[in-house]
């Protein structure tokens, strides 16, 4: 089965949770999950992200509902990199 | 689990600083509706100390349900507000997420503080009548007992908000105790 090995996500979220524990909710899904996150815009009560994970095998869906579980959406999948077996 | 969940709730709602605002504020009611009433009970003469625990713990009980009701029906409106406004500006439902468990759960973990916190301190202060009423000898007597319990918890809040507010603990305390004193005077005055 082919692995995710990174992703660039386009993600909306608000201000709580702060970035850098949203990084650490996705960062803890898997071991030696790499998140990166750029902060594209901050409106009132939101603010856009461009996060960017790298990891060996990426959980997809742990990914989308970890996401949601800390309040944000996500809008598009901007870039994948998935290596087959 | 549950705590760091609870944890989380707290951080995203930014509750931690509301529920110490409200113990502190509502602690404070408790103490000194206990020490009005017990010195009240000491200025008017001979009331027997079954009455003085009856009445002091009816009021101990009133104050946690006044805390839990009112801060409930407040907080659980002021949360549902914040989640709609959220939802809009996400443009989408926050159904399965933390926000919308904090609007379910932190209303009543603010009420609990709030309701707690005069039950809570009130039953302190009503100890030495216990004591009393069941046989034990105290120095000051019953009610000039409950009524030092008082002021010391009145000191402690006191300290405690200025070491929040990052004042100087001992004018915050002194603060609280002499709000305390003008209180006993005013009933003194009015016996």
């Amino acid at each position: 089965m082919a692995s995710v090995q990174r992703l660039v996500l386009d993600v909306l979220k608000p201000h709580q949770p702060n970035t850098l524990e949203f990084a650490r909710a996705i960062a803890a899904l898997g071991e030696g999950y790499q998140v990166d996150i750029r902060v594209l815009e901050v409106d009132e009560d939101t603010e856009t992200l461009q996060v960017v994970i790298e990891g060996n095998r990426l959980d997809f869906e742990g990914i989308s509902s970890a996401i949601s579980e800390n309040g944000a959406s996500l809008h598009s999948i901007d870039e994948v990199s998935v290596v087959g077996k | 689990m549950v705590l760091k969940q609870i944890k989380i709730l707290l951080k995203i709602s930014h509750s931690e600083e509301i529920m110490r605002r409200y113990f502190v504020v509502n602690g404070f009611d408790g103490a000194l509706t206990m020490l009005g009433l017990i010195m009240g009970f000491y200025v008017s003469d001979r009331v027997d100390l079954a009455v003085v625990i009856t009445t002091c713990l009816a009021a101990a009980l009133a104050l946690g349900m006044s805390g839990i009701s009112s801060a409930y029906i407040s907080e659980a409106a002021e949360r549902r507000r914040t989640l709609a406004r959220l939802e809009k500006a996400m443009a989408a439902s926050l159904n399965e997420s933390h926000h919308a468990r904090a609007t379910t759960w932190i209303p009543w973990l603010v009420a609990l503080v709030n309701g707690a916190a005069p039950l809570l301190i009130a039953l302190v202060i009503i100890v030495p009548l216990w004591l009393a009423h069941s046989g034990m000898e105290l120095v000051l007597g019953p009610l000039p007992a409950a009524m030092a319990v008082a002021l010391v918890i009145i000191f402690l809040l006191g300290i405690f908000l200025g070491r929040v507010g990052g004042t100087f603990w001992l004018w915050s305390g002194l603060q609280s105790l002499t709000v305390a004193l003008v209180t006993v005077g005013l009933i003194y005055l009015i016996s």
